[in-house]
């Protein structure tokens, strides 16, 4: 056989097969389930898997449609009719979506199989996808360490080559930073860009659907199937959407491409081998032809702060709807009410979304709503008006997704504002509602013996593991970020293509994912 | 502003409708004051002359036509209740 085996295929190469009818798509999903069973027993990327009825759609579907034929996986919690939604937590582990989101009816417009749900963090909370109820999702680059989070199980399996492409959700940087931590492509879409009707509510002013990807050619594609107005949103703009794919259709020159280079995301604490990779990428940008133009965002260095309280307190707000009623756990024999919510949210969260929930509940409540959630309101302007004014000279600004790259399992979970401090460089997007993108700019070399550049508590190198091969040395993935302006996501594609087209990151496979023909 | 020390968890648990075991009270109050310490840093901005943001690209008065459509029947809407019956979800007892 001379072409690559169909699951190591990146989406639009896939689609030029089954166009040309030289497979089907019953074959591309048989190929596919052959390699999630073959490689997942070791990634742990998927929650469920409903093949039957995938493959009962594959009989029917259009090829010629644009994504037609083509599996997408999708984080667990977003309602795909039919199959489990339950956010990789306790609370929801017996619900079955009796609808499709919006996201969902759209891909399926556009010819989309989704088969499977994937592992996050418990309602997205976490950036290590720890957090799961369920199981841990390892990184294929290296399988004791994490692949990011929350959306760190689609972020694994389309590294892995077990998926082609998945939906993940980002209220923090929760598809960017899995997106740089496993070497792939994930799109944060302006707010209001993308239907939430039907996703789980975790922040609701900050919450967006968005797709990871094997290239970002392929991230315009189901960018074009999912954006757009639904009345079923109150949130989701009326604007009209462009076909991201054809606007990626260039020279590759960026020539006249002003892009910003914000002193304040050049912090201690940023990994050496991630400040160096992102140097080179800038520098790559500026061969291209692009301008790069030193810009200021002051008030970083408050995002954190401001999004743990605005997110913990939306999350209180929308997660008192898990209370045992309607659907979702309920404690056995209530005595009263009280105890009835009390004992059924006890038993049915995790200690994170515990954490969140009295933190928001804390920020809302009598006497310090003025002081933490109104102000954090107030700062959280100031950092809107920073990108507001950034944006009056550049057309999209350049950094690091993550200041890491991928962690060791276990290594943050102890202190929760250490692993808060991961989305340093991404959350501040989320609370100013524009755009980005992350994609895969190069590799950190590690000694796994010294985890990121820690040493290991024993001091020993630890044994990666029979799974993530012989060598202790291993290569992880570094996150190029690039944040646009409200509705510029065409910009910040055609720039990231154009980096992309121009480099070979996007090739690199981990080892584990290696297929032989 | 308010004072870290100030939070008391095991009466919020009370709010938020959240039984917490002690000890998880005693570490959610170590590491939330923790949280609370460092988000202090809020305090050394002026907010004085900003109005709270509320949207990026603020949307106002949404409405929709007041048409019927079909949604859920009785049965879907039941269909991952804890407890039904007669069409019905069952709750505990409220009133005494």
């Amino acid at each position: 056989m001379s072409r690559p085996a169909l699951p190591a295929l990146n989406i639009a190469d896939l689609q030029s097969l089954l166009r040309r009818r030289e497979v089907s798509p019953r074959e591309v999903l048989d190929a596919l389930q052959a390699r999630i069973e073959d490689i997942d027993p070791k990634v742990e990327a998927y929650l469920s898997i409903d093949f039957e009825a995938a493959a009962r759609e594959a009989e029917k579907v259009d090829v010629d449609l644009p994504l037609g034929g083509v599996p997408i996986a999708i984080k667990d919690i977003i309602n795909v009719a039919g199959q489990p939604c339950t956010c990789a937590s306790k609370i929801l582990r017996n619900y079955r979506a009796p609808y499709d989101a919006t996201v969902i009816r759209k891909l399926r417009a556009a010819g989309a199989i989704p088969f499977g749900k994937t592992n996050m963090d418990e309602f997205a909370m976490g950036s290590s996808t720890e957090n799961s109820s369920v199981k841990l999702t390892r990184n294929p680059w290296d399988l004791s360490r994490v692949p990011g989070g929350s959306s760190g199980g689609s972020a694994a399996a389309v590294a892995a080559d077990a998926a082609f492409g998945g939906l993940g959700t980002d209220t923090g940087g929760s598809i960017r930073q899995p997106a740089a931590l496993s070497g792939i492509v994930g799109v944060k879409p302006t707010y209001g860009r993308v239907s939430r009707f039907g996703v789980v509510a975790f922040a609701s002013s900050l919450d967006q659907v968005g797709p990871l990807t094997k290239t970002v050619r392929d991230a315009a594609l189901i960018m074009t199937a999912i954006a757009g107005y639904d009345p079923q949103d109150s949130t989701s703009l009326n604007e009209p959407v462009a076909d991201y794919v054809a606007m990626l259709n260039g020279n590759g020159n960026l020539k006249g491409v002003r892009l910003g280079l914000p002193k304040e995301y050049m912090v201690e604490g940023i990994d050496p081998q991630v400040k160096a990779a992102v140097d080179a990428a800038v520098k790559q940008l500026q061969s291209l032809g692009a301008e790069i133009i030193d810009v200021s965002l002051p008030h970083t260095d408050y995002g954190i702060a401001v999004y743990y309280f605005l997110a913990t307190a939306e999350a209180s707000a929308n997660l008192a709807r898990f209370d045992g009623v309607r659907y979702g756990h309920r404690a056995e024999n209530p005595k009263d009410l009280l105890d009835h919510y009390g004992r059924t949210r006890e038993e049915g969260f995790g200690a994170e979304v515990k954490r969140r929930i009295i933190l928001g509940t804390y920020v809302l409540s009598s006497g310090y709503y003025d002081a933490y959630y109104l102000r954090a309101q107030k700062v959280r302007e100031l950092i809107r008006q920073d990108f507001a004014k950034a944006f009056e000279k550049v057309d999209a600004i350049v950094s690091p997704t993550s200041p890491v790259p991928a962690f060791k399992l276990g290594e943050r979970t102890a202190d929760p504002l250490q692993m808060y401090l991961a989305d340093i460089f991404t959350n501040t997007g989320n609370l100013a509602g524009i755009c980005g993108i992350s994609l895969p700019c190069g590799f950190a070399k590690i000694d796994n013996g010294v985890g990121g550049s820690r040493a290991t508590k024993t001091g020993r190198p630890e044994r990666v593991g029979e799974l993530g091969g012989k060598s202790i040395n291993v290569q992880l993935p570094i996150g190029l970020q690039l944040l646009g302006k409200a509705l510029d996501e065409a910009r910040i594609l055609q720039i990231a293509h154009a980096y992309e087209q121009s480099t070979d990151w996007h090739k690199a496979r981990p080892p584990l994912a290696k297929i032989e023909n | 502003m308010a004072d870290p020390s100030d939070l008391d968890v095991a009466y919020v648990a009370k709010l938020a409708r959240l039984n917490l075991t002690g000890e998880e009270t005693r570490l959610f109050q170590k590491q939330l004051s923790d949280v609370l310490k460092y988000a202090a840093k809020l305090r050394e901005v002026d907010v004085s002359r900003v109005e709270a943001a509320a949207h990026a690209i603020p949307v106002f008065n949404v409405f929709r036509e007041d048409e019927p459509r079909d949604w859920f029947t009785a049965e879907q809407a039941l269909s991952n209740a804890p407890r039904k019956a007669n069409n019905l979800f069952i709750v505990t007892k409220v009133v005494e």
